[in-house]
């Protein structure tokens, strides 16, 4: 098959330099091999590339990964019709915590997300500077108009950075929510055990950063270098960046006792910062990425 | 411009789309002339051809462009790195010194996709497709895709294993470049997906130049490996859609590469050099229309035809300076 290919090729290029001269006089036969070759080869190469751009539905078919977008991230399929993949996003986030997806992720390949366990978004930019630089409304302060907001994902009100408490403006500028925290593993978690904390968060390796505001307001640190004593655990209430989103309450088991657990309310922004400080392995809060507020 | 150009002009469109050059049915008679001339001295230009067969060929253009290319990409590589916020971004979109910018291609795929235009991607598309106008369309494939460059060394191995006749150029229908500019427009605007930047070498490659390479990177080695073993710069010549985006810019580009009939021999080195041939049918014996003919959309304004030629018949011009000057 090969050797024929070759044969038709070598013999097509000799004669193919003059094609105009050829006029409608019939073609031989070897002409026509070369141009119903020409013609598969063709079919191939569409094939081919068609093929794997359509393959790129696949992982959204099966909707394989749940991906938490940054801030102000269009509802999941808008946000894939409108991103230009340029990760101008990445560059400007202080604590380098959103990450551009790769070929698995099919069609969103270079689309930006954030794994809120190894580094989360923690707002020490104090303005969403992500959805600032986004240049295709992608990342937006305001939806525009045509696009629905889901019940639920509007924030009840603009959420108060704790950073910027202090400050003439402390919201922050971001109308809908990217998802919400849940207790997805309350047995493993150590304020409901009544246990303490003590060391580093994470353990010494862990490389995700966090701004501490009792150390630096403009320069985040490694979370491994900021290492905790805490009596009854509270890290994910400490760290929390906005204002009432999750607090310690007293609750009563199923069992009538007493005791302590973490409780997310509807400031919640889905951040991650809870994620990403939880201090058991694997994390007892996560975030539910594009998750609405429902109040029961 | 005279007839025969205007023609020319519109034929070379035409040509950009996919169809064969066809020989001219007008040639203007000073073109004429010199045709007729070299055909009844054929002596005289064998001995010429044989006094400077071993004419210096440079790589001046070459050199420059590459150097441009990989300037141009590093330029956001070290913006990121070095955090100096001069070129941010992606080839896809970016912001030079804050500016914004937008790849013609990305930004239509978007618009279909999403159906709605924010002022920030309007301005950014605006800036390069005045840029590219004036720097001459598919120069952007030439001067800055940093697929191209890989899919030239790819060419040079192409090129060794043919000599070696262990491969062939195996062709393909040129028309399948239009084609996939259709459907990849359709299947944005029908999907609400940008699927073509999912495969699109020119993106993947530079995400992964700025933000570390991933996965994708295994499609454009496929794509490559398709170049060098089956069919010569296969994804630029037959399928890119962003080649074709810009290649209609170029239509009203200044910047082009000018064709000049008296000094050419014919003998075709310009056109096997070349990446898209179609576009220097001009210069096969007999074909050109004119004394001086400009090259079509199509061209990438690469210079290597430029840098090839021994008698300086092909140069780079600029439509209306010259004039000028």
């Amino acid at each position: 098959m090969n050797d024929a290919d070759t044969k038709v090729g070598a013999g097509g290029t000799a004669s193919a330099s003059s094609p105009h001269e050829m006029g409608t006089a019939p073609l031989s036969r070897e002409r026509r091999q070369q141009a119903r070759r020409r013609v598969l080869r063709t079919i191939l190469l569409t094939g081919g590339v068609l093929g794997a751009a359509l393959s790129g539905f696949l992982p959204l078919v099966y909707a394989r990964t749940q991906r938490l977008r940054p801030p102000g991230a269009l509802d999941e399929k808008d946000f894939l019709a409108s991103c230009i993949k340029c990760g101008q996003c990445v560059q400007v986030c202080p604590v380098a915590a959103i990450k551009l997806a790769d070929l698995v992720d099919g069609i969103g390949v270079g689309a930006p997300y954030i794994d809120a366990r190894a580094q989360a978004c923690d707002f020490s930019c104090d303005a969403v500077s992500c959805i600032l630089a986004c240049p295709t409304g992608s990342l937006t302060y305001t939806k525009p108009d045509f696009l629905p907001v889901r019940a639920g994902a509007a924030m009840a009100a603009k959420p108060i950075l704790l950073a910027k408490e202090q400050d003439a403006e402390p919201t922050l500028n971001l109308a809908e929510r990217i998802g919400v925290a849940r207790l997805t593993r309350p047995e493993t978690c150590l304020a409901i055990q009544g246990k303490g904390f003590k060391g580093q968060a994470r353990g010494p390796g862990f490389k995700g950063r966090l701004r501490y505001m009792a150390v630096d307001r403009w320069k985040p640190i490694k979370v491994a270098d900021h290492p905790y004593d805490v009596a009854e655990c509270d890290l994910c209430v400490r760290e929390c960046p906005v204002k009432g989103a999750i607090s310690i309450e007293t609750v009563f088991a199923p069992d009538g006792s007493k005791r302590k657990s973490p409780v997310v309310h509807e400031p919640c922004v889905g951040c991650g910062v809870c994620e990403m400080i939880c201090p058991v392995e694997p994390t007892a809060i996560e975030i539910v990425p594009r998750e609405v507020w429902k109040t029961s | 411009m005279t007839d025969v150009l205007k023609h020319r002009f519109r034929e070379q469109i035409m040509v950009m789309f996919g169809r064969e050059p066809k020989k001219p049915a007008v040639i203007a008679p000073e073109a004429q002339k010199i045709h007729l001339y070299k055909r009844g001295n054929r002596d005289l230009i064998t001995e010429m051809l044989h006094a400077r067969a071993h004419a210096v060929h440079d790589n001046k253009w070459r050199n420059r462009r590459w150097a441009t290319l990989i300037i141009a990409n590093l330029l956001f590589v070290v913006s990121f790195y070095f955090d100096i916020q001069l070129l941010e971004g992606a080839l896809t979109a970016s912001r030079f010194a804050g500016f914004h910018l937008a790849d013609l291609n990305s930004a239509l795929q978007v618009m279909l996709a999403h159906k709605h235009i924010i002022t920030n991607l309007l301005i950014g598309t605006g800036t390069v497709l005045v840029l590219w106008i004036l720097l001459g369309g598919r120069a952007y494939c030439s001067w800055v895709c940093p697929y191209h460059l890989l899919a030239e060394w790819a060419e040079k191995l192409h090129l060794y294993l043919v000599k070696k006749k262990l491969v062939t150029d195996q062709t393909i229908d040129r028309r399948l470049r239009s084609v996939f500019w259709v459907i990849f427009a359709v299947l944005a605007a029908a999907t609400g997906y940008t699927v073509f930047e999912a495969i699109s070498p020119t993106g993947i490659l530079s995400r992964a130049l700025i933000y570390g390479p991933g996965l994708a990177l295994l499609w454009v080695l496929a794509l490559l490996v398709f170049e060098v073993f089956f069919s010569k710069r296969a994804w630029c010549r037959y399928a890119c859609p962003i080649g074709l985006t810009y290649g209609v810019v170029g239509i009203i580009s200044p910047l082009r590469i000018k064709y000049k009939l008296d000094g050419c021999f014919h003998e075709g080195d310009c056109r096997k050099v070349c990446l898209v041939p179609h576009v220097l049918d001009t210069v096969i014996k007999g074909r050109a229309v004119d004394v001086e003919v400009p090259i079509g959309p199509d061209c990438t304004r690469c210079g290597l035809c430029v840098d090839t030629c021994p008698t300086g018949s092909l140069t780079f011009e600029v439509k209306g300076l010259s004039k000028l000057l």
